[in-house]
């Protein structure tokens, strides 16, 4: 079954009059014939740059904004004239946004949005009390919203949405300035609800780490229209998304060119400190940290892992060509 | 798998009163500044009372009314209203909920959108004004000479019925208006708190202009005006009939009927179909 | 000879302008502003007009023409002069951000109310002089006799705003002392107004309120402007008014620099 089914939808803004010129309007095409379909269960990343269309699909989807042309149906329904039976099905998570009630204590929030999803008495304790174990939620349940940590409020917001069980999970920027810790436990967190209840995850990002450990897809947008639909891999082989190792090194050292696998990028401090990409698909971090412990002493070393900026702007120019 | 109807509706409830029950808890918890602000409402109605006070004292009537018949206008609009205001006054904000992007969230629950508005506060410290509402106009009814009988209640009863349900369609229709008017949500004011203003006036002693808005635009003067008129047994304006203020629920009706169109018209607009 | 700078390099002078120039980015909240305005106006005038009619033609000491000078000039006014209690300085008290104010060379409270006063007299602009054009057009109200009326109503006027920042200054202070300043601020809401002549002028009270009026600094804040402008008092009358207002602009401004004083020691002591 298509969880999500999108036809030519389009969406145009035709912004306020011009200051200087009254009768001009801006037109901005947000969204653009974009065609997109999600099966059950499956985990989807949407990403691109700033702008791309990304949050307009999204409200599109469920029922916020109207296309302008187009079609679109989220678990096989109407977004826009069934839009309650909608939010009984589908969960949503806006980075940006909260969900829960800012002056109450988490527990409280919780307990309004059962209410408000209508789960029994006994759904709402059962499905709480989970949600709170695995997200290790128990410690701050009585503290007001206002005070958590943004990592705390961030699991809050994911139980928020996941109470009533959804078919389908969407997640806007989930991870975006969180620790790396906070980052990890949700991910896993995701992980394991999606194996364990079939949830379909659509979420958008600017987190290539959120990418690679939660989307088995992954869609491009670019100027609202798709730039690139397949998986991690089809895509690290249209960009060669590839990692780079930073190895410091205890004597200035030639440029390491002709590494097997490793491709020298540059050289810092007379060489001191040198970057290298490789392709993780063909060959692992281990791999060219051999070779270049073959050359030189390797005092201190880190890994980098593509900047999703990086991808979508080498996506880009791929399918602009 | 359809839910029975009479199960969903009090699920529904409950949801309602789970939100409501939490913001009368925090308001309350916060006790100092809440006691604060209601002595402040008290304060300001008696104020406003003092006013009417002040102009009606310097001189013996004011478009036919009395001190003592004044204040029954004054009770029962100032009690509609402060009503109103305790369950929908939060709408006329709506430029901060959708700032805050709290609206976009009520998208994502399975309610309807205006009913989440409404229900989303409740703002007790708004009792404060109710009591100087309902004050003056028991005081107004004690004094005037009042033919009792059940229709007399029965009018009463009426009028604060149809007062709040005026009213809180006011705030209603400002809400809807302000998806046009995000940074010009004070022109709602006009109507909405002028229209407060002008439910404790003689509709007599309006400019032209005003009838028109107030009588039957933003019909307030269906608020307490017309129906102590009926009340008094005095003539309507411009020669219109004394038994007006039965009429109170058609005004009720049309002005109930304008705040849904206004809703729907903003919340399209918000959606970027209609605009 | 010492070369005197010319105004843009003087703070205090930027403040005055950065608070009339912040004004003008929202020219849809200014219309929204002028529509509720008049109605309010049209509502006011409609029942002052009304209670002077009833008395035989005189209230009070005034006519009909004055009475309606009194309602439009009282609306055109509403946005150059706070009724409503909060400011700034109450913000940045309640979030610490005063304490960045006072590491500037700068005298605060001369700031704040210059900033202010900046956007009071702003406002006079799209909201005063629009309110009083509807009055002349929609009522028979009464206009400035002279030249000297209009003077003289102008400098009452400026002082009249400059009374009101700096009372509102003064009392926002208080948030050095108190940790919630709101129930301050509702009170000065409710009484503020109302002593002030907005709602109906301060002689239509009885005695012991009007003396119990003419003991606070509200009526300098738009009575007395309105009295001199509206030519209801002129002469020796008006210089008295002014003589007033006077008086308790040094009254709030003395006030409001000892509570800043105070509360910046109070600061210090406790490390803000």
């Amino acid at each position: 079954m298509n969880v999500i089914k999108a036809e030519g939808l389009t969406r145009v803004f035709t912004g306020r009059p011009d200051r200087k010129n009254r009768l001009r309007r801006s037109r901005h095409v947000a969204v653009d014939h974009l065609d997109l379909s999600v099966e059950a269960g499956e985990s989807v990343g949407y990403i691109g740059a700033n702008g791309a269309g990304k949050s307009t699909t999204i409200k599109m989807l469920v029922g916020i904004l109207v296309p302008t042309s187009g079609a679109v149906t989220t678990v096989g329904l109407h977004p826009l004239k069934q839009r309650r039976a909608l939010a009984r099905r589908i969960g949503v998570v806006f980075g940006q946004r909260s969900q829960l009630w800012w002056d109450l204590p988490v527990r409280e929030s919780f307990s309004i949005l059962s209410a408000i999803h209508g789960l029994s008495a006994a759904d709402e304790r059962t499905r709480t009390a989970e949600l709170v174990d695995m997200l290790e939620m128990g410690e701050f349940l009585a503290t007001p919203v206002r005070q958590l940590s943004l990592g705390q409020r961030m699991r809050a917001e994911v139980t928020a949405a996941l109470l009533h069980r959804p078919e389908l999970l969407i997640l806007d920027e989930p991870t975006i300035g969180l620790d790396v810790l906070s980052k990890q436990r949700l991910r896993e967190f995701l992980v394991t609800q999606r194996r364990e209840h079939g949830t379909t995850l659509l979420l958008t990002t600017h987190d290539m780490g959120d990418v690679e450990r939660l989307c088995d897809r992954i869609l491009v947008v670019d100027h609202g229209r798709l730039a690139f639909d397949g998986t991690l891999d089809g895509l690290a082989r249209t960009v060669g998304a590839r990692r780079e190792l930073v190895v410091d090194l205890a004597t200035a050292t030639g440029d390491l060119v002709d590494l097997d696998g490793a491709e020298h990028v540059r050289s810092e401090s007379d060489g001191l400190r040198q970057r290298l990409a490789f392709d993780p698909q063909r060959t692992t971090a281990a791999r060219v940290l051999a070779a270049v412990s073959e050359r030189a002493e390797v005092l201190d070393l880190s890994i980098t892992e593509p900047d999703i900026e990086d991808v979508v702007r080498e996506i880009y120019r791929a399918t602009r060509r | 798998m359809a839910e029975p109807e009479e199960q969903r509706r009090v699920r529904v409830l409950r949801a309602y009163r789970a939100v409501l029950a939490s913001r009368a808890r925090s308001q309350a918890s916060h006790r100092a500044s809440f006691r604060m602000d209601l002595v402040g409402a008290v304060l300001v109605g008696l104020i406003e009372f003092t006013e009417i006070w002040v102009l009606y004292s310097a001189t013996d009537q004011i478009g036919g009314f009395t001190l003592a018949q004044i204040m029954l206008v004054f009770g029962l609009s100032d009690l509609a209203f402060s009503l109103a205001d305790l369950v929908a006054g939060h709408c006329d904000n709506l430029p901060v909920y959708v700032r805050a992007g709290t609206l976009d969230v009520f998208f994502l629950r399975p309610q309807p959108l205006l009913a989440q508005l409404m229900t989303s506060d409740l703002s007790l410290r708004r009792i404060g004004r109710c009591l100087v509402g309902a004050t003056s106009l028991t005081v107004g009814l004690v004094l005037n000479d009042i033919d009792w009988s059940v229709g007399t209640v029965g009018l009463l009863l009426l009028a604060l019925v149809c007062g709040f349900v005026i009213f809180t369609a006011q705030f209603v229709t400002a809400a809807g208006l302000q998806f046009f008017l995000i940074n010009g949500s004070e022109m709602t004011n006009a109507f909405v708190y002028g229209g407060r203003y002008a439910a404790t006036q003689p509709a007599v002693v309006w400019p032209r202009a005003l009838l028109v808005v107030f009588g039957v635009i933003f019909p307030v003067a269906f608020a307490a005006y017309l129906p102590v008129s009926t009340l008094l047994d005095m003539p309507g304006p411009l020669g219109l009939p004394t038994w007006l203020g039965w009429c109170a629920p058609v005004a009720a009706l049309w002005a109930v009927t304008v705040a849904g169109l206004c809703w729907r018209w903003g919340l399209r607009h918000y959606r970027g179909a209609g605009g | 000879m010492r070369q005197l700078p010319s105004p843009s390099r003087n703070p205090y002078w930027r403040f005055l302008v950065a608070g009339f120039r912040g004004q003008s980015a929202y020219p849809l909240a200014t219309l929204a502003g002028l529509v509720a305005n008049a109605t309010f106006g049209l509502l006011k005038g409609g029942i002052m007009g009304a209670a002077v009619e009833s008395s035989g033609g005189e209230l009070a000491g005034y006519s009909a023409a004055t009475m309606a000078a009194f309602v439009w000039l009282g609306q055109g006014m509403l946005g150059s002069v706070n009724f409503w209690g909060g400011s700034d300085l109450q913000t940045r008290i309640k979030s610490g951000d005063v304490a960045v104010d006072f590491l500037r060379p700068v005298s605060v409270q001369a700031a704040n109310v210059l900033t202010d006063v900046g956007k009071g007299l702003f406002a006079l602009l799209p909201r005063g002089l629009p309110s009083v054009v509807i009055g002349v057009l929609v009522s028979s109200m009464a206009l400035p006799p002279d030249a000297a009326a209009y003077g003289l109503g102008l400098l009452s006027l400026l002082i009249g705003i400059t009374v009101s920042h700096a009372t509102v200054y003064a009392v926002a202070t208080s948030g050095f002392w108190l940790v919630e300043t709101r129930g301050i601020s509702v009170l000065y809401m409710a009484v503020s107004g109302f002593f002030a002549g907005l709602f109906t002028p301060i002689y239509l009270f009885p005695d012991w309120l009007l003396t119990l009026a003419l003991l606070t600094p509200f009526p300098s804040m738009m009575q007395f402007p309105i009295d001199v402008i509206s030519g209801q008092v002129t002469g020796a009358g008006a210089a008295q008014h002014l003589g007033v207002q006077l008086v308790w602009l040094a009254v709030v401004l003395a006030v409001g620099h000892l509570t800043t004083r105070a509360g910046r020691r109070r600061l210090e002591v406790q490390g803000g």
